[in-house]
Parts: C-alpha cells; structure tokens; sequence
C-alpha cells in the first residue's frame, strides 16, 4: 500500500508533464495549428486504442509479436550465454571465434533481414532468425566480459573443494558473472522489440509491426498512432517486468555494491 | 603424511629470463600437525601453496600426500585464502556458502548438508547468521565462514594463505584462538603461511622460515611451547621470546641481501 503510495508521489510531476503533452496535442490537433489528418487529436487515437483494444484486434497481432521476439530472445540467450561462458573461460575458444564474432556483430542486424529471407522465406522463422542474431550480440559480449572479472579467487577456491569444469562453470562461473549477463539481456530486450517491428513491417501479415503499417498504408491514421501507443506501453510493461525480476535475482548483487560504495 | 621433495617452480614472463620464485623447498608435515610457514614478503610463499594444492604444477620436484603424487586439486586438502570477500560466493547466503563444501560429496542429502553446516557454523561461532549473505558481516565472520566451509568437508590437510593477514590485531588474535581450539577439538593438520613471525610460532608446533627469491627453507624452528596457548601467558614465555628474536634475526638478514 505505502509501496504503490510512494509510486505516485514520486511520479506526479512526471504524469503531469505527459498530460500537459497530451492536451498540447489535442489542441494542435483541434485548433487546426498542424494538419488534422496526419496528427489527429489525442482524443481521436486514445477512442482508436480502445477501440482497436476492445475489438481484440490488435491483441491478437501483439501477441503474435510477442512470441517471435520472445523466441528469438530466449533462443538468443541460450545460444549466446553458453558461447560468452566458454570463449570467456577458454582463451582458445575466444581466439578462434573472437574475429568471426567481431564482424558479425559489425553487420547492423536489418541487413541481414534480405538474407534471411532468401534462406526462411517471410514467415516466422525469418523474424525469429532476424530477433535471435540481433540480440545475440550484447548477451555475448556482457557474458564474456563477466566470465572475464569472475576473479581468480574464486575459481582456485571452487577448484581446490574438488569441482569439476562442468560444475565449476555452472555452480561458480555463471552465478559470478550474472550480473553482466543480466545487463546483456536487458539491452537484448530493447533490441529484440525493434527488431521484432522491423522485420514485421518487411514482409508480415500479422503482427504489431504489420498492424501499423497496414494502418498507416490503408491511411487509418488513428490507428496507427494507436498501434505506436500499444508498442510504447507494451515495451514500458516488459522493462518493468525485467526490472522486477532482476531486483529479485540481483538482491545479493545490488546490496553488495552498496556496501562497497 | 605431506611431503614436499625439492619443489622448483620458474614462471616465463611475456620478455626476458625466467623468474625463479622456488629455487628447491623441502619440507614434511606430520599428521595433526600445526606447522607455519614464514619468509619475507614476495619470497614466494603462496606460490608454494599452489603447487601443494594441486593448483599449479612445479617445474620440478613433487608433494606427496600419504605417499601419493599431487598432480591435481587433491581430495581431503583445502586451500584457504587471504581474501575472504573474494573467496566466499557473494550470492550465497553464510549457511549455503557452507554447504558448498559439501555439495560434491556424493550420497548427502540437502537436509543432512543443512544439518552439518549449521554444527560447523554453530563451531565458529556463527549461530544466527545463517539467513545474512557473507557481504553482510565484518571481514572476521567472513573469514569464519570460509573456515567452517572449508572444516565441513573434515579435510585432513588445511593449507591457509596469510588467512588473518587483512584483519584488525583484536580480530585477528580472536581468530587465532578460535583456529587453535578447532584444529584441536578436530585433529586436523595445518599448514599455515604468514608473514607474522608472532603469529607463526604462537600457533605452530614447528615453523619453516624461507629465504628471498628463489625460495628455500633456510631453517626448522620446533616451537616446546605448551598447549593450549594462551595470548598472554605463551608470548611472554622466555622461550617464545626466544624463536621469535630467532625468526627474526633469519629474516633481517635475507631481506638485507634481497
């Protein structure tokens, strides 16, 4: 109770300001100071967002998108943090992948979309492919770097208690970095919605991405500024929920480094 | 029961001539045992813990333990360092920490390693603290958590690097008595390095001094001092005062050539 309490109070200057940008639209719009038809008032699209909500239109697209850029993310989390773990640890590892690694992460990720088209077609394993290779890259590099900084310590103490490698990776290695690799996956998250609209937007027939550029092709321009709320909401949901989560997992990391400050 | 046979240990840096951080460092200890090892600082001291623990391979020579050759982390040795912060898993609360000393032991169920890490911490005096995470206490208690991991897997050798080298004087004398009373009510064996000639010989039944680099062990100090040792009555004894203007006298004189 207090918790939601202390919330709002510390947020009441910051809602204010967006309903100040929210009225400030609905003039522009209303008194005609821009074009009617591109920026219509807010009221417009806010009736379009519940609109296209109530409807389950768009629910159905979000959720669609929902699932292909989870599953290039969790795909992407797998793949990468088992490679950051062994090139961080084995130095032959990392020698022989770190140029292939280095240049493929040069490429900007939508670059790769006509490729990948060539090889999936347009369907969904296109777009997961596409989310996957581009939240690879900040798992990996934030994994390795962790694996890096787990200190020499700590692995000669988890090797003279007799651990093997296997579970000296597992019980030691990976809690140790967890932190970096935490920060690896909240990038990947932001990464993983713009790719997810990118690659919707190429060649899609559902999906958020899809939605509001059908919309804004079909000149329903409420809707496609609907469709950019259901995105804005939707990415603030999911990093709160990552916020969440890492607040729980990380407590014995973040009270650590408080001590140390 | 530990045999260390004419240990070499040379390290090539990126340029220029080996380092030669072991020259030849012969020495036994005897089972249930308190034995120190003290030498100038930077004489390679935990380097020849690292070969004694199986951690890092001498260029020559060898460890025996019970008449086997140490090749690698050997079962019923533990190595303690000095940096308790970085040793202990700081995810981990006190009581899990100490059950990672048991989690490799096959056939131990989760409450049995629970039940046995509470009496070792219940031993170093840690009762209560089972629930805070190691960051959460004073570097004393973190030092007794790794202590109690280090006891719960009953190792028959201890090997402590400098353990009480980054600690207050009260607290360090503390830890010292608690050490003696655990080694004694649980007949372990250990061998101790320190730069604390005070502390070696009033822990040790015998203390090995090392020269500077290369290392060797220049002279066998056996400490006649009863036990159990008391901080005061044992370093005003003649015979402490003794060994410790011995060591001392030793040491001056390798860091006046190093």
């Amino acid at each position: 109770m207090t918790g939601a309490m202390n919330w709002w109070g510390s947020r009441w200057s910051g809602f204010g300001f967006l309903l100040l940008l929210v009225l400030l639209w609905e003039a522009a719009g209303r008194y005609g100071w821009v074009h009617k038809l591109f920026f219509p008032p807010a009221t417009t699209i806010l009736a379009s967002f519940f609109q296209i909500v109530a409807s389950g239109e768009v629910l159905g697209h979000v959720g669609v998108s929902i699932w292909r850029a989870g599953l290039g993310y969790g795909l992407a989390a797998l793949v990468a943090i088992t490679l950051g773990v062994l090139m961080g640890y084995w130095r032959v590892v990392y020698e022989s992948l770190e140029i292939v690694v280095e240049l493929l992460r040069a490429i900007p990720p939508p670059a790769v979309i006509p490729v990948a088209i060539v090889f999936l077609g347009i369907g969904d394993q296109m777009k997961v492919f596409i989310i996957l290779f581009s939240c690879a890259f900040p798992i990996l590099v934030n994994t390795m770097d962790g694996v890096r900084s787990v200190d020499p310590v700590l692995v000669r103490t988890a090797r003279t208690f007799g651990l093997g490698q296997g579970a000296l990776l597992w019980k030691v290695v990976l809690p140790a970095a967890s932190p970096f690799i935490m920060t690896g996956l909240r990038i990947a998250l932001a990464i993983a919605l713009i790719l997810v609209v990118i690659s919707e937007m190429v060649g899609a027939t559902s999906g958020i991405g899809y939605f509001i550029l059908d919309a804004q092709r079909s000149f329903r321009i409420p809707q496609m500024y609907a469709g950019m709320l259901v995105l804005a909401l939707l990415g603030y949901a999911l990093n709160r929920c990552f916020l969440v989560a890492d607040a729980r997992l990380m407590a014995w990391h973040k009270g650590l480094t408080a001590r140390q400050r | 029961m530990l045999d260390v046979g004419e240990l070499r240990k040379e390290f090539q840096p990126l340029s220029g001539q080996p380092v030669v951080a072991l020259g030849s460092v012969s020495f036994r200890v005897g089972s249930g045992q308190f034995v120190s090892i003290v030498g100038p600082s930077g004489c390679g001291k935990s380097t020849l813990l690292q070969c004694i623990a199986g951690l890092s391979r001498p260029s020559a020579g060898r460890v025996l333990l019970h008449g086997r050759e140490v090749t690698g982390p050997p079962e019923g040795l533990i190595l303690l360092f000095q940096e308790y912060n970085k040793s202990l898993m700081a995810w981990r609360s006190v009581l899990r920490n100490v059950r990672f000393g048991l989690e490799n032991r096959a056939g131990m169920s989760r409450v049995e390693m629970d039940a046995e890490a509470r009496r070792y911490l219940e031993l170093v005096g840690l009762t209560g603290f089972e629930a805070h995470y190691p960051w959460e206490l004073s570097g004393g208690m973190q030092q007794r958590v790794a202590i109690a991991r280090a006891l719960v897997r009953r190792p028959e050798v201890m090997l402590m690097d400098e353990p009480f080298g980054s600690l207050d004087a009260l607290t360090r004398i503390e830890l010292e008595d608690a050490l003696l009373r655990l080694w004694e009510s649980l007949r372990a064996t250990i061998l101790f390095v320190t730069h604390d000639i005070e502390e070696a010989v009033y822990l040790s039944d015998r203390v090995y001094v090392l020269s500077c680099r290369p290392a060797q062990v220049i002279e066998e100090i056996e400490v006649k001092l009863e036990r159990p040792r008391s901080q005061l009555a044992t370093r005003e004894d003649p015979r402490f005062i003794q060994a410790r203007h011995h060591i001392f006298e030793l040491i001056s004189k390798e860091m006046a050539k190093g």
